[in-house]
């Protein structure tokens, strides 16, 4: 069975890193392909958000599809808010036949946050269930309707998503153990600015032995402007941003060269952490600085 | 019951235009909510004559999602009904199609917005309870619906986005996840609900049209 840089990087113990590029709010090719030339080997895997945030923009398809034709490897992103069990299977066998083998599957958020408030949400399926047809397409040649696939089964490295920062941290665990029983190879977690709660998140993780058994890359956001930090602490669900992290950047003389600094101590401490796998880079319209990022965090070479 | 609202009063007028109505009610979930009673039609008959629309009358139907029960009120208010333009209906959708369903001829305005199947919490607040979706699994979750209470109707909840126990969508709700959660731990099976991957949902008979008994 093939595997995919990603999952070879982890399965050799090696630390991760893979980055996030969002797609344009328009058809240009371009902006994806500038990013891959600014980012091609500072990340083992660059991720290809699925209208992020409920905000429509080009298909996280398409998106993986221009990072591979630049000879890098995607992670193509899935929500199970646009589109139902059909659609989402449809896409697992079409990215797999377009060499497109690593994937992340997350519910979604609520299409009421986004651009397009007035938009049916579709939740066919949740994440979790998602993981589990995603996994028996794979491993059992089977739909979700239990019935075979008449050619080769796709070829996926299956990831998901954990949330260490909201409500009760056994019940947090609780679901990313039913992420890793329904089929989750990896799993990238929300970016961490709350550094105890994560270790604390890790110690629960690790009680468990569930680092064995699935590969965890914790997320960072390097915070490009008080504007930005301010709006993820109070408007972007499951973000937790202490309010002496906001106080730190609020007296920065400069933000962004403290927010650089920052997001290094915090690679750092991470990957001190027993049981994290890699990191997971979104910097959200500072893409440009991910190079700068690992390079300082000495994450080279990839 | 079928939790519905009155349409906001200068959309209500919008739609009426320069024609003239007769208003029906019903005796039912609209006038529980009070979207569609008899208190809530006399108000309304008075606020659309100050605004200078013609009003030729008004019925409660008993209730308003029969097709059967209602033809001797008709009778009564056969000459009103026929002297107006459109039949203004404040009920749910369901008794909106009726009304259009005996009066072929006429012009049908829905009045209300039918928002759920819910319970009256207050006198004045409702929720959501029930999407209808033809396939049960309220007792698999411990009498509590997350298909109906989820916005994202997740079935594996909670999501990401919960926030100290609170809905992503509506802040400040509790998250349904919370009170299945607690009640699991009262009943003892929190394991088989938050460790076992629950399947995905059939939804094959959310669409039927109709049921033959």
């Amino acid at each position: 069975m093939m595997k995919t840089d990603l999952q070879q990087v982890l399965n050799q113990g090696h630390f991760a890193v893979t980055a996030e590029i969002g797609p344009p709010k328009g058809s240009n090719p371009q902006s994806i392909v500038r990013k891959t030339e600014q980012l091609n080997g500072f990340a083992d895997a660059f991720n290809i958000t699925d209208n992020q945030t409920a905000v429509a923009r080009m298909s996280s398809l398409a998106g993986a599809c221009i990072v591979r034709q630049q000879g890098m490897e995607p992670v193509f992103q899935m929500a199970c808010r646009d589109r139902n069990r059909l659609a989402l299977q449809a896409d697992i066998l079409g990215a797999s036949a377009l060499g497109i083998h690593n994937m992340l599957i997350v519910t979604g958020d609520h299409q009421s946050k986004g651009n397009h408030p007035h938009a049916k949400g579709v939740f066919d399926i949740d994440s979790i269930q998602l993981i589990s047809i995603a996994k028996n397409l794979r491993d059992m040649h089977i739909f979700e309707n239990q019935e075979l696939l008449k050619s080769k089964s796709p070829q996926i490295f299956i990831g998901g998503v954990s949330n260490p920062f909201v409500s009760s941290i056994p019940l947090r665990v609780d679901r990313l153990e039913k992420k890793i029983r329904a089929g989750a190879d990896f799993i990238q977690t929300q970016s961490v600015f709350n550094l105890p709660r994560f270790e604390e998140w890790m110690d629960a993780v690790r009680d468990r032995n569930l680092d064995d058994q699935v590969h965890i890359l914790a997320g960072i956001t390097p915070l490009k402007s008080v504007k930005m930090m301010q709006r993820m602490k109070y408007h972007v669900p499951g973000v937790d941003i202490p309010d002496s992290l906001e106080k730190r950047m609020l007296d920065a003389e400069d933000v962004q060269e403290e927010a650089l600094l920052l997001t290094d101590e915090l690679i750092r401490s991470i990957k001190s952490i027993k049981g994290v796998h890699g990191v997971h880079i979104t910097a959200l319209f500072w893409e440009q600085k991910i190079p700068e990022i690992v390079k300082k965090s000495g994450l080279l070479p990839r | 019951m079928i939790i519905s609202e009155q349409k906001p009063f200068d959309e209500l007028l919008k739609k009426i235009g320069r024609r003239s109505v007769f208003l029906f009610g019903c005796s039912e979930c609209a006038t529980l909510c009070h979207s569609g009673g008899k208190r809530e039609l006399i108000k309304l008959k008075k606020k659309l004559i100050a605004a200078h629309v013609t009003v030729t009358g008004w019925v409660i139907l008993e209730p308003a999602c029969s097709l059967t029960n209602n033809e001797k009120i008709f009778e009564q208010y056969k000459d009103q009904i026929d002297q107006a333009d459109a039949l203004a209906v404040f009920a749910c959708g369901d008794g909106t199609q009726v009304v259009n369903s005996l009066f072929p001829k006429k012009s049908v305005i829905s009045g209300t917005n039918t928002l759920f199947l819910g319970v009256k919490s207050t006198i004045t607040s409702y929720q959501r309870r029930c999407n209808m979706c033809g396939t049960c699994i309220v007792d698999e979750f411990n009498g509590i619906c997350p298909i109906t209470r989820c916005p994202k109707h997740m079935l594996n909840g909670p999501c990401g986005g919960s926030e100290k126990g609170n809905c992503e969508v509506y802040p400040d709700m509790r998250c349904v996840w919370e009170e299945i959660k607690e009640k699991a731990e009262k009943l003892g099976n929190y394991h088989s609900i938050f460790h076992n991957v629950q399947p995905a949902h059939d939804w094959s008979q959310s669409h039927i049209l109709k049921k033959e008994r």
